[in-house]
């Protein structure tokens, strides 16, 4: 089985309102260094493996639905686990 | 003419949308369920507003998987007109009928109030009934309904008249003001306020009701002048 992390964020050039709301409320719990806060989505797929492409599956899944082009970003990481 | 108001698991337009088309229209109409395989009865394709499949991922983005989601992207090919409103317009754009995406509202609040839009293009199968730069007010409810596309798309939209209604006061932060596009060929519209509930002077408003006179009219004069 494979393990596929998958993170979601939006992309550098869309604003991300959630992300200052956060920012400032860290302002006032005096945590004044943060200069930048992104929310992101975190998803984690099991995967069977099989006679595939891995890379080619994630990334038809993240273009396709994981993600949205138009204002996300995505990068993904891969574990080998033993099936339980 | 005979409108289908697709419903999917989440929507809670839908009734809204029915009665407009029904009781104040006065045309034929009937609810179609997200798992429905055909769509060919009809001439009109509305996609209500709600939180199809709870918003879950992002809104609009499960119900393009959706089985009668194929059937409406068909009749959109096919020319037939197809109206998403709110959700219905989030829906369009997952799909990629429309260009662009939604971003949480710049407030990060949920707004619901009437609002003032500009009608920007009259001459779409939409809009024929309002005269360009009409002020007409009809009430939005959303949180995620922050128009977002890069500057090249913004050019396409304005090279082709794509931007049918604005805001003329921006409640959402969308990019200039967008409250409605059509796609290049004019025949899907998605806008994030609810003409179907501006359609009686009881609702405070029935400034909605030309947008769905608009598409009778469009379509009687493309199929029943003709017989």
């Amino acid at each position: 089985m494979y393990k596929v992390k998958v993170y979601v964020t939006l992309r550098e050039s869309v604003l991300d309102p959630q992300g200052k709301a956060v920012m400032h409320s860290l302002h006032k719990m005096g945590q004044s260094e943060v200069e930048d806060v992104r929310i992101g989505k975190y998803l984690e797929l099991t995967l069977q493996k099989g006679d595939y492409d891995l890379d080619e599956k994630i990334v038809s899944m993240c273009s396709k639905l994981l993600s949205n082009p138009v204002i996300e970003d995505y990068r993904y990481e891969v574990e080998e686990v033993v099936a339980q | 003419m005979k409108f289908a108001v697709i419903v999917f698991p989440g929507s809670n337009c839908d009734t809204d949308m029915y009665h407009a088309v029904k009781d104040e229209l006065g045309s034929e109409v009937e609810y179609v369920w997200h798992d429905a395989s055909d769509l060919s009865g009809f001439d009109g394709i509305l996609l209500p507003g709600g939180f199809s499949y709870g918003d879950y991922l992002r809104s609009g983005a499960i119900a393009q998987f959706s089985n009668v989601m194929s059937e409406v992207v068909k009749a959109a090919k096919e020319g037939k007109p197809v109206l998403g409103v709110c959700n219905g317009f989030q829906i369009l754009l997952e799909t990629g009928l429309l260009p662009g995406a939604m971003r949480r509202n710049e407030s990060l609040k949920f707004i619901c109030q009437p609002e003032e839009l500009v009608v920007v293009n009259d001459q779409t199968l939409f809009t024929s009934q309002y005269e360009k730069g009409e002020v007409i007010s009809v009430p939005v409810a959303h949180g995620e309904g922050n128009y977002y596309c890069d500057e090249e798309t913004l050019k396409t939209l304005k090279e082709n008249n794509q931007i049918v209604f604005t805001y003329a006061k921006n409640p959402n932060g969308s990019v200039e003001d967008i409250a409605g596009i059509t796609n290049k060929e004019g025949n899907v519209l998605g806008m994030m306020p609810h003409p179907e509930r501006a359609v009686d002077e009881l609702l405070g408003s029935k400034d909605g009701l030309k947008l769905f006179q608009s598409i009778v009219k469009s379509w009687r004069e493309r199929y029943v002048a003709a017989t």
